[in-house]
């Protein structure tokens, strides 16, 4: 056996998550389901796309911005909408630093896209912005494959 | 509207190399880009390309958490923990 397998550490992200979000399944599971069934359906499926996200964020904990935005959000939904809508607004209107700038040049506004895309994005500098993403999309693969392998485990 | 400034080097925190070498970073996460073995990607098609892998990986997601809200009744989650931390080899 490799011990340096990092599939057995038990403090990897991958394991971290893994265990966090089964945990967070069965309790969707065992929950009183609603009055009507077709809500049902659709209370399940948020329930558990928000503990996925949710998970992850933790399992990176509070080290990075996205992972501390996503936990943000969550904990504060009817916040985080009113803060966001000001927060965009006043961003647009400030004076931009002329090196970020650079993401303007560059991507004819499609560093402001991907600012929406990443949680966290909208406050970020250009530079951390694009570190920010390269760690997301990491984790985001991560994420995708974890639950794919429950998914494909128990579709047989 | 942004005029073009000159940069400054050495005393500005964000150098061009800086900017360069995080994008080729990005660039190595795209499967799309990496594989097409081109070093002429411009940085633009970078973050365009980005923005749609990332949208591409949270629509599976969403795919995959519709899937499990239906396989929620027969799962176990210890015996599927042990199970996918012993099979994913990475």
């Amino acid at each position: 056996m490799n011990p340096q397998n990092l599939s057995l550490n038990p403090t990897s992200i991958r394991s971290k998550f893994t265990k966090t979000f089964l945990r967070a399944l069965t309790r969707i599971n065992n929950r009183r389901p609603p009055i009507s069934p077709s809500r049902e359906i659709y209370q399940r499926y948020r329930r558990v796309k928000i503990a996925a996200d949710a998970s992850m964020a933790s399992a990176v904990g509070s080290r990075r911005t996205w992972s501390r935005a996503i936990l943000w959000k969550i904990r504060n939904q009817r916040r985080y909408r009113a803060l966001v809508s000001r927060r965009i607004s006043t961003h647009a209107m400030t004076k931009r630093d002329p090196r970020e700038n650079y993401g303007r040049e560059v991507g004819h506004g499609s560093a402001d896209e991907l600012r929406r895309i990443v949680p966290g994005g909208e406050a970020m500098d250009f530079c951390s912005l694009l570190g920010e993403t390269a760690h997301y999309i990491k984790c985001l693969n991560t994420q995708v494959q974890v639950m794919r392998s429950i998914a494909d485990l128990y579709s047989t | 509207m942004s005029s073009r400034r000159s940069r400054q080097s050495g005393s500005s925190r964000i150098s061009d190399d800086q900017i360069i070498e995080l994008v080729s970073k990005l660039q190595q996460l795209l499967p799309e880009i990496r594989n097409r073995r081109s070093d002429k990607v411009s940085a633009s098609k970078v973050l365009q390309e980005t923005c749609n892998y990332i949208r591409g990986l949270h629509k599976e997601v969403d795919d995959l958490s519709e899937r499990l809200s239906q396989l929620l009744a027969t799962i176990d989650a210890d015996s599927a923990e042990a199970a996918i931390i012993r099979s994913l080899i990475m």
